[in-house]
């Protein structure tokens, strides 16, 4: 529901520039380590970009301050109106699958910044990668205003303007290396804690090897794996994080071979196999978890991963542990 | 299983395409292609199931269960005993 008081007060345009300055570039540095998630916002509302006039072209972003400031760093020189929806700083994509940026939002943020009196045309131009939660043919007739779906990147806006048609390229989502590497340290912020813990538990049960072994399983599927992602073979996620966590834990399985001469046979072979099946399981419980990251996986597909391979992960990783705990009494 | 992601639940019939288009629009993964006046489905296993076009298909020639590809998303849910998985990341 829309009230004439909310009306009156969403009426003002907010202006706004395309330079992106010193304070911008450092909330986007925090955005990107994970600090305040969900708290790189911008007002949502009507913005004027330079100064436009009732033809301008009309812009539809988030209020995530990363997707707004893309998308004015890409308008440099272009008068423009964008119209900010309100998705609880949440991104674009991110936010139409939950709906948020979608058709509701928009119609009530058309009415509610009065656009129709602020431009002559009757043209809105979204991001594509908000399609999943806008029906276009529904803003049409619950607005008036047609909407053409632009290009997937900002970046892509100034070629696009020029015939507003986009080419294959721009319609394509990549997960280019660089794509990977700027997600690497928000999974570290939110992985450090239970990592640091975990390895403070395992230094005074099983020693430092055990301690190293906990926070490189850790490291493998955070740092390595989203860096090696295409590179790694098998098609599934979970199995690329075994592989790639079987090859990190070799080591560790030889260490006990190496530091303790002394022990008996199976006790030697005992602590190699702890390490050999409790860390692919963490790496590939990392991995199955970078699905959500990437700009590819199917629900359906990610489903059928998780049935499959959790239960050999929890298998794998219990018995691991448990062969621990067995060596500590047994010698 | 050698490849979690070689079926999805898209499906399209093309009898009811009014060649607007817009499927070819808005897919990230060039699942569609026009050919004249009708869209057609190339590479269906490309498709990741965002449920774009499903919801700009005003003929409703497209279906799919959309939803998000994410395991730590469904893991939560599981946890939680909610039914339906809520991307939760910022």
């Amino acid at each position: 529901m829309i009230n004439l008081a909310s009306i009156a007060s969403e009426s003002k345009i907010f202006p706004v520039q395309s330079r992106l300055t010193a304070a911008n570039r450092w909330d986007h540095f925090l955005a990107r380590l994970g600090v305040k998630r969900g708290g790189h916002r911008v007002e949502p509302g009507l913005y004027a970009l330079g100064s436009p006039t009732p033809d301008s072209p009309v812009f539809v972003s988030a209020n995530y301050s990363l997707s707004f400031d893309a998308l004015r760093a890409s308008l440099d020189g272009i008068d423009a109106y964008i119209l900010v929806l309100d998705t609880r700083g949440i991104n674009v994509w991110c936010a139409a699958g939950k709906g948020s940026f979608g058709t509701d939002e928009i119609v009530n943020r058309v009415f509610a910044t009065q656009l129709k009196q602020v431009v002559t045309h009757r043209k809105l131009i979204l991001p594509q990668l908000g399609a999943p939660g806008v029906a276009a043919h529904a803003v049409k007739q619950r607005t008036g205003f047609w909407v053409e779906y632009g290009p997937v990147r900002a970046a892509d806006l100034p070629e696009y303007l020029k015939t507003h048609t986009a080419t294959l390229e721009m319609r394509k989502v990549t997960f280019s290396l660089r794509d990977r590497l700027v997600l690497i340290p928000v999974e570290l912020t939110l992985t450090f804690l239970p990592m640091l813990a975990a390895a403070i538990i395992l230094y005074f049960v099983g020693g430092w090897v055990s301690s190293l072994a906990a926070i490189l399983a850790v490291l493998a599927g955070i740092l390595l794996f989203p860096i090696l992602l295409p590179w790694i073979p098998t098609h599934n996620f979970s199995t690329k994080g075994f592989l790639l966590g079987f090859l990190v834990a070799i080591p560790f399985a030889l260490s006990p071979f190496l530091r303790h001469p002394d022990w008996s046979w199976y006790h030697r072979l005992g602590q190699a196999l702890e390490f050999l099946l409790a860390m692919p399981a963490v790496t590939a419980f990392i991995a199955l978890n970078f699905t959500g990251s990437t700009t590819f996986t199917s629900r359906s597909g990610v489903k059928r991963e998780m049935f499959a391979y959790i239960p050999a992960m929890a298998w794998t990783f219990g018995t691991g542990i448990l062969l621990a705990i067995l060596f500590i009494f047994v010698r | 299983m050698l490849n979690a992601y070689l079926e999805n639940t898209l499906v399209y019939d093309p009898a009811l395409c009014n060649g607007c288009g817009m499927c070819v629009d808005v897919c990230p993964h060039a699942a569609f292609e026009m050919n004249g006046r009708l869209a057609v489905l190339v590479r269906p296993q490309a498709c990741m199931e965002c449920g774009a076009c499903r919801l700009n298909c005003v003929t409703g020639a497209i279906h799919v269960e959309s939803g998000v590809g994410c395991a730590a998303a469904m893991i939560q849910a599981a946890l939680l005993g909610k039914k339906e998985a809520e991307c939760s990341c910022g």
